[in-house]
């Protein structure tokens, strides 16, 4: 009997086991198709079919990714010193970090968008925010270099940004802070908030032909926090859309005070018409101090330049500029499909994604459907801009894609998913899980007219399980799916670099085709360029030393110096006059407090030192260039201040070769 | 007409070998392609009647390696005197075919054409013979017994460099130009004989 009571508890607890275990929902990793490892395999020597520019978050550089295979194919030095580039260290490059509170050697870079025409990728630029101290780089695709950053004054926490209109006229930035103008006292209380903290939206124009940019005006507006921003497009292309949260004006606990009410709002700014008020000299000078930093190619030197002064456009001097339309709950994404007639707003809190219809907007700004005020600015009632809206598509909507197929397709953080839906009739077609908690999300060409419509990727900010562990920090990844189908299909998982927010995607033949392979060194204007072996020299100035150097396989010229004393200031001017391709120096000193360089062909990078004891000072060659590169090296003589040693400087022998380029 | 008189066909022969040879002064004759692991690219050195051309500065580059003397048009007398050689030839054939239309003219033209091209190529030979063997003896690689000249036609391995040496578009006009002439005298001795 005991036996058979036995059996009964025993074989209960199994059929208890089984029971629960089938109701846990299926495992991840089945997600992915048989065919995922032939999808996104690309053998080796072959190139990928896209490249996906990723923005690094806290990382402050911009990564650069081959699609499908997931290989990172680059690290694009931005915002934040990259010691391994001398990006920031270098004498040319350092200006590049300047701003109104000098040089900054750290950056948050979070989205970014490729440059457009006629609302379709162009493949000429690539334009990058930094969210902590507001400013707008510029990248030249032909070179994968930052060419120019814009600081923005009166604003903090450059979010909004840097989203273009269709033709690249204007790239913008919106302050996630409402702060105090510059030109105005901003010693005030931080409960003052309601009274004294503004906040603006800045179109910076972009010149059509270089990309040079200008902050062409700034727009005021109610202190409340801007999130993310879209051009229009087609129909809609002469106006702006911007999410905006913390209507409550909240200044402190944001995560209760900014959640309270049901709507915030988005905000539609007529931008044609502010530049027309602009050009006719409506707008009001003010006072301002900001950084424009430009990088030339043919100096290979940057250059910061501080501006003075800016245009404001107070909206509520302006009736016809903007318009507020409620949108549920602290809105992140706002995003207009490839028609330009719908714009998708995403509440990160909603439970629902409104669906706005331009030509509705058109109609009740028309009619005055309004629904009272915001600040001065006409609120437009929700009903009369609504075209739709997706019921119960997951929870908490961050972004939204599309396909150029009539879908769009949305992330959710709060249910760790992507789902598709139909823009027309507003029905969920397909969902799927990623690992884990998705921010952004990218298709080729997916904010663009024309999207390419065949992957998509996911960006997410918890990994946990998902790769080996390294300890308490962890990657975050990116996730590849494939789109083509009626379902999506996930390809592959990744790890990234920084934190990945918006991201871009275009097909590669648009960049690749334009890619420079060396800089000319007949082209080359730097200050301090040595052409040719023969020219190379050392200088001194007072208590500076200017080392005239240049570098090519395998040897420094000069690559014996003596003559330097203790509290001199040495530059090393070096001239990589190689002229072939993929053939970089490096160049590094012992015990300098500073970063190595690394020289492309037929470019002049300066290192500066400051030797601190009397000694022999060795310097080689950092990048494996040749197979003589660890004979590629020298020593510098430092001796004690006061001493009688001349300035000297040689090497074993000329190599013709060298001077040879440097004839024609 | 004379039975040393060319006949019709073998004047248009003539006449289009001599505006073909007005072509080659614009054109390479000659190249040498050059491939290694670091250069799937590949490199290549093209010899035009009045200079060098290619990659040249950077197989310079990749020369002091081994101490190969670097190249330079200038330092070849040749290519100031190939372009009138050239048009001397080509002005010979359009002569020939136009005005001095016999035999002997022919076959005068055709065997100064075979000997040029015969010293032509001996030269090209000892140029490549010269800078394959004179090098440096202080250069970075030293092969015991080991020399560079690249082949006068055809391939052959030199270190990591595969060089495939072959005529160029103008080299291949040089070569048809001398078969029509061959062509025409043949067809002119037989209608030489027909008449006797």
């Amino acid at each position: 009997m005991k036996k058979i009571i036995y059996l009964f508890f025993a074989s209960g607890a199994f059929l208890m086991l089984i029971h629960l275990s089938g109701c846990k929902p299926k495992n991840a990793g089945d997600a992915t198709g048989s065919d995922a490892a032939g999808r996104t395999y690309v053998p080796p020597g072959k190139y990928d079919e896209l490249y996906n520019f990723v923005s690094g978050g806290f990382s402050g550089q911009v990564s650069v990714y081959g699609i499908p295979s997931g290989r990172l194919l680059r690290v694009i030095p931005v915002f934040s010193q990259d010691a391994e580039k001398g990006w920031g260290y270098s004498e040319e490059t350092k200006p590049m970090l300047n701003t109104s509170h000098g040089e900054i050697p750290w950056g948050d870079q979070h989205h970014l968008d490729l440059s457009q025409t006629n609302g379709e990728i162009d493949g000429r630029w690539l334009f990058a925010n930094e969210n902590n101290t507001p400013r707008i780089a510029r990248i030249d695709l032909k070179t994968f270099r930052t060419t120019e950053i814009i600081e923005i004054p009166n604003g903090a926490g450059n979010h909004s940004s840097p989203f273009i209109t269709e033709n690249t006229e204007y790239v913008v930035a919106g302050t996630r802070f409402s702060v105090p103008m510059d030109y105005e006292n901003g010693d005030v209380p931080i409960s003052s908030y309601k009274k004294n903290f503004k906040g603006t939206i800045s179109f910076i124009s972009v010149a059509p032909t270089n990309g040079e940019m200008k902050i062409a005006f700034q727009m005021l507006l109610p202190g409340m926090n801007f999130d993310l921003s879209h051009s229009g497009k087609g129909p809609s292309s002469g106006w702006f859309f911007f999410s905006c949260y913390n209507s409550e004006q909240a200044h402190t606990l944001l995560e209760v005070n900014a959640s309270k009410r049901d709507k915030d709002y988005i905000l539609a700014v007529n931008w044609k018409k502010a530049a027309e008020y602009v050009k006719q000299g409506k707008g009001k000078k003010v006072k301002a101090n900001f950084a424009h930093n430009t990088y030339s190619e043919s100096t290979h030197t940057a250059t910061s330049k501080m501006e003075s002064e800016v245009t404001l456009i107070d909206v509520r001097d302006f009736p016809d500029l903007v318009y507020m339309i409620p949108c549920p709950k602290s809105p992140h994404g706002c995003d207009v499909d490839p028609t330009g007639e719908y714009i998708v707003g995403s509440g990160k809190l909603a439970a629902l994604i409104p669906v706005f219809s331009f030509s509705k907007i058109q109609n009740a700004i028309a009619n005055k459907t309004y629904d009272g005020s915001y600040g001065g600015i006409p609120v437009l009632k929700y009903e009369a801009a609504l075209y739709g809206e997706v019921k119960k598509p997951g929870l908490g909507p961050l972004h939204t894609e599309f396909d150029g197929k009539g879908n769009a397709y949305t992330t959710f953080f709060i249910s760790s998913e992507i789902v598709k839906w139909n823009v027309k009739d507003l029905k969920v077609l397909d969902r799927q899980p990623t690992y884990y908690s998705p921010g952004h999300l990218t298709i080729p060409g997916g904010d663009t007219r024309k999207p390419y419509g065949k992957y998509l990727v996911a960006y997410n900010k918890i990994t946990k399980d998902r790769f080996l562990p390294t300890g308490p920090e962890l990657a975050q990844s990116a996730q590849l799916f494939d789109i083509s189908g009626d379902k999506m299909k996930l390809l592959l998982d990744y790890p990234t670099i920084g934190e990945p927010h918006y991201a871009q995607m275009v097909p590669a033949e648009l960049i690749s085709k334009n890619s420079q392979k060396i800089f000319r060194l007949d082209e080359n204007k730097h200050p301090y360029v040595t052409m040719g072996e023969k020219n190379s020299k050392v200088t001194r100035e007072g208590n500076k030393v200017h080392v005239y150097m240049t570098a090519m396989r395998s040897h420094f010229s000069p690559d014996n110096i003596e003559g330097v004393k203790l509290g001199d200031e040495v530059y090393f001017h070096v001239t990589n006059l190689e002229q072939d391709w993929d053939v970089p120096h490096g160049f590094g000193v012992k015990g300098n407090k500073n970063a190595e360089l690394l020289i492309m062909p037929g470019e002049t990078t300066t290192l500066k030192w400051v030797p601190e004891k009397v000694g022999i000072y060795p310097i080689y060659c950092t990048d494996f260039c040749s197979a003589l590169h660890q004979e590629m090296q020298g020593y510098v003589r430092v001796s004690a201040k006061g001493s009688k040693v001349p300035i000297s400087f040689s090497l074993g022998k000329n190599s013709e070769a060298a001077d040879e380029i440097l004839k024609k | 007409m004379k039975s040393t008189d060319l006949t019709t066909t073998n004047r248009i022969i003539v006449l289009v070998c001599g505006l073909a040879l007005f072509v080659v002064l614009f054109v390479p004759l000659w190249q040498i392609e050059l491939a290694a692991p670091q250069y799937p690219e590949g490199l290549v050195l093209k010899m035009y009647p009045n200079k060098i051309a290619g990659n040249v500065d950077i197989i310079n580059g990749l020369n002091h390696y081994i101490g190969m003397k670097t190249l330079h048009t200038e330092d070849f007398v040749e290519f100031a005197i190939l372009p009138y050689i050239i048009t001397f030839f080509a002005v010979l054939s359009l002569a020939v075919g136009l005005f001095l239309r016999t035999f002997k003219w022919l076959l005068g033209l055709f065997s100064l054409f075979v000997i040029f091209g015969i010293v032509a190529m001996a030269d090209f030979w000892r140029w490549e013979y010269q800078y394959g063997h004179d090098l440096d003896p202080n250069a970075a690689i030293n092969v015991p017994g080991m020399s560079y000249q690249p082949p006068l036609i055809g391939y052959k391995q030199l270190l990591n460099f595969g060089a495939y040496s072959v005529p160029d578009i103008g080299g291949w006009i040089f070569i048809v130009v001398g078969l029509g002439l061959l062509v025409a005298v043949v067809l002119q001795f037989k209608h030489k004989k027909q008449f006797k």
